[in-house]
């Protein structure tokens, strides 16, 4: 694999901030942490069907604008994978490293 | 951001879309317009995309410069289509395709991709066309008719999806009016057509612009999910 553009951390920030603004806009209580263990989606997490909507579309716009990356997050393999990479931040972060890693491999 | 309002209107280059390309400049909004072909106009305040509406990254680069430029869009215009007039029995597959492609597949990607920067502001208006020859159930028109009656169905749920965004989406269905899209289509049917209305006459461009002027009209925004016909057809 090759070395990507964005480090974990910055795509964990990237994550991270977008769902914050999210919450914010859609007046959501906001936990005291956000961090790679919360969960997005599912039993107990923090996001509607709705918002986890916003969140994919806020952060294909925030790869483009900040790193100039072109990603389609929400495609019909990310739909189906049995461990759905929109459960939690961490698993987000590993799809996303996945999805830029692909991107990278075929440039 | 800009200040003034931005309007996206597809298929520009000539017929129902140029006009509307003057109507929203005369306006004051700055009009962005996209066709397969360069334009041989120029308008001060319309910038113009050679954009095939079919292709997914065409219509995406479109987006992103309109937001990179002006940072919103408050109004789209799905006005972009083709048709052709044929008895089922002699319509080649390949023009099946590409009127599916065109007129659903085209208003589709529009749609989502506009829906993606307008949610940014929580407001938008789009405006899909449909034709008369959906409840008419034109003969010589089935392709056509069909990928405009997916068109309405996409209206009607789209407006769903993406009410709680702020964005309104309706659509129009216009009678024959005098552009390229009818010039193959015999007198003769086209009075049929035109005997069927309530109101027995061509539309106009005027006409279209009218009710396009209600849709977007920042007040309109208990309106959405509905398609309007003119001349009492339908």
């Amino acid at each position: 694999m090759t070395s990507l553009p964005i480090s974990r951390t910055e795509l964990s920030n990237l994550v991270i901030d977008s769902l914050r603004d999210i919450l914010e806009q859609s007046d959501r209580p906001i936990p005291a942490t956000l961090d790679e263990q919360t969960l997005l989606f599912g039993k107990g997490a923090l996001l509607d069907s709705l918002a986890l909507v916003t969140l994919v579309v806020d952060l294909e716009q925030r790869l483009e604008e900040q790193f100039g990356l072109t990603l389609t997050l929400a495609d019909d393999r990310a739909m189906s994978q049995r461990h759905s990479p929109f459960r939690s931040v961490g698993a987000l972060v590993d799809y996303l490293e996945q999805l830029i890693s692909e991107e990278s491999d075929r440039d | 951001m800009t200040e003034r309002e931005v309007v996206l209107i597809t298929g520009s280059s000539r017929g129902i879309g140029r006009f509307l390309v003057d109507h929203f400049l005369e306006r004051g909004a700055l009009v962005e317009g996209c066709a397969r072909h360069p334009v041989d106009w120029e308008r001060l305040g319309y910038t113009h995309h050679r954009v095939d509406v079919t292709d997914e990254s065409q219509v995406k680069a479109m987006l992103s410069s309109i937001h990179r430029r002006h940072g919103r869009l408050d109004i789209a215009i799905n006005n972009a289509g083709i048709a052709a007039m044929n008895h089922a029995l002699l319509t080649p597959g390949e023009t099946a395709r590409q009127i599916l492609h065109v007129n659903v597949l085209g208003s589709f990607l529009v749609c989502r991709e506009a829906a993606k920067l307008m949610r940014r502001r929580s407001y938008g208006r789009i405006v899909n066309f449909s034709t008369i020859a959906v409840p008419l159930r034109l003969e010589g028109e089935a392709l056509y008719a069909a990928a405009k009656s997916a068109v309405e169905m996409l209206t009607r749920v789209l407006a769903r999806e993406f009410a709680p965004f702020g964005i309104t989406v309706n659509a129009i269905g216009p009678t024959p009016i005098e552009t390229d899209l009818i010039r193959g289509v015999p007198r003769e049917k086209l009075q049929q057509i035109i005997d069927t209305l309530a109101i027995r006459r061509f539309g106009t461009l005027r006409d279209v612009a009218h009710v396009i002027d209600f849709f977007v009209h920042p007040a309109s925004d208990y309106i959405t999910g509905q398609v309007l016909y003119l001349g009492g057809g339908g």
